[in-house]
């Protein structure tokens, strides 16, 4: 069983900080990429801490859960080690936004004692290209299939006391390996599993494409958008609701034919535009996860990728 | 769709566009800057009376030097963005990938960062360029004895 659905979890206060390149006005934002700090994974810890710190001023949070982009989710870590709240380290790449608001939505449903719970995400570019690329100065030509990491860090409390927006169902993705081995194409590493977990929550669900007002994916970038819905139209679901946050997210196409990754993109979007708008009722959010590891892509292993959707209701 | 279906689908819509405009973009950039080396190596030679052999090597550090000036001052990704391979292939594509690595590394500590990340990518170059200079040698000696 892979869909169900929760019983009164809001999504309740945000916060989030972004840098330079996103096209986006968030709460706060960093003046350059190590703003003030000497490294930038420091500078991805300070943006973590930032929205956190600012969140759990107006919030009493039981338990974080948070995710990065940096090996064994150091950054998470790091910034956790300065609150002293309980944490859970998350990781499903570019979905964890979306496996997080599962996982704190569980518990909040399960566990008596856990009131609010605060899902935090962030990426950096500088820090993700030094994880998965070349040396962050090595000024080699972008593919035109490369993504773009969003910098920035995104805040959010999933919590029982009602709000107006509130988090309906959920659909954990099943990890999908299409036999892409192109580390530089993302995309169409992604849009497999984004594709069979939209087919899965609709059946689930039992619901049309038409239900939702909205469907927005994480970081497709145009090339991936394309490729699910060419997957999407083989299985006769035609999505003409469809918002590709990454593909939003960055437009300079000076520095990405494709748009902005990392899992940072689909709450930035989604905060900042989707719900500031206030136009969509029903918004199902479909987090996509490139899970690729540095050894296991040098060693020329095909790469899975991971899709997790919650459907949210805004009353 | 099946995998292979999918794969093929994937690689007919990820070609580079471009490819043609930016082939000949990084043939003329290489040409140019083969050009400008010609003309740094004559004036070198005329100027200081060096041999042949010896200027070659100081138009080889004038390149060395300018690209990992250029790698610091962080306008070497702007030119490379224009120019594509064109500067990349020559002496200065691996100036600017030492020069980048250490930069990188630069707070990562002097063994387990510099010097162990300072070749990252131009080890190879150093490697496979020592292995075929000694097989071609050895062809060479094959050859013309």
């Amino acid at each position: 069983m892979a869909s169900f659905k929760f019983k009164n979890v809001y999504l309740g206060d945000t916060s989030t900080i972004s840098g330079v390149n996103e096209k986006i006005n968030t709460k706060f934002s960093i003046s350059d990429y190590f703003d003030g700090e000497k490294t930038s994974e420091d500078a991805e810890v300070k943006m973590q801490k930032i929205v956190l710190k600012d969140i759990s001023k107006k919030n009493k949070i039981d338990v974080m859960l948070s995710a990065d982009l940096s090996n064994q989710t150091g950054i998470s870590n790091k910034a956790a080690s300065e609150f002293p709240n309980s944490h859970l380290g998350l990781y499903s790449a570019c979905a964890s936004f979306a496996e997080g608001l599962i996982v704190a939505g569980s518990l909040i449903g399960s566990a008596q004692n856990v009131q609010n719970a605060c899902v935090t995400v962030s990426s950096h570019n500088l820090s993700a290209e030094r994880t998965f690329r070349y040396p962050i100065e090595y000024g080699s030509p972008r593919r035109v299939t490369q993504n773009f990491t969003a910098t920035g860090a995104a805040a959010a409390i999933v919590t029982k006391d009602p709000t107006n927006i509130k988090i309906e169902s959920c659909t954990i993705g099943k990890v999908t390996d299409y036999g892409i081995k192109d580390a530089n194409n993302m995309g169409a590493i992604m849009a497999p599993s984004a594709a069979r977990t939209i087919i899965e929550h609709l059946n689930d669900t039992k619901r049309s494409a038409n239900y939702y007002d909205l469907i927005l994916t994480g970081d497709l970038g145009t090339l991936g958008s394309e490729l699910m819905m060419t997957l999407l139209e083989k299985n006769d679901i035609t999505l003409k609701n469809h918002i590709d946050a990454g593909a939003e997210l960055i437009v300079d196409k000076k520095l990405t034919d494709q748009g902005a990754s990392g899992p940072v993109c689909l709450p930035l979007y989604f905060i900042e535009k989707v719900l500031k708008e206030k136009k969509y009722k029903r918004i199902l959010i479909v987090g996509t996860g490139a899970l690729q590891n540095q050894t296991l892509v040098n060693q020329k292993n095909t790469l899975p990728s991971v899709s997790h959707a919650v459907s949210i209701e805004v009353i | 769709m099946d995998k292979k279906e999918y794969n093929d689908l994937v690689t007919s819509k990820s070609k580079n566009p471009n490819i043609l405009e930016d082939a000949f973009i990084s043939f003329l950039a290489g040409g140019v800057l083969g050009a400008f080396y010609e003309i740094l190596t004559c004036w070198y030679i005329e100027m200081f009376n060096l041999t042949d052999q010896i200027a070659l090597g100081w138009s080889c550090l004038t390149f060395i030097a300018i690209a990992v000036i250029l790698t610091g001052f962080a306008v070497f990704d702007d030119i490379v963005a224009k120019f594509k391979f064109g500067v990349i292939i020559p002496i200065t594509g691996f100036a600017h990938s030492v020069a980048s690595a250490l930069i990188d590394y630069r707070r990562d500590g002097f063994i387990t960062g510099l010097g162990a990340n300072m070749f990252k990518l131009a080890g190879s170059v150093i490697l496979f360029g020592s292995v075929s200079a000694f097989l071609f040698a050895i062809v060479k000696v094959i050859i013309y004895g």
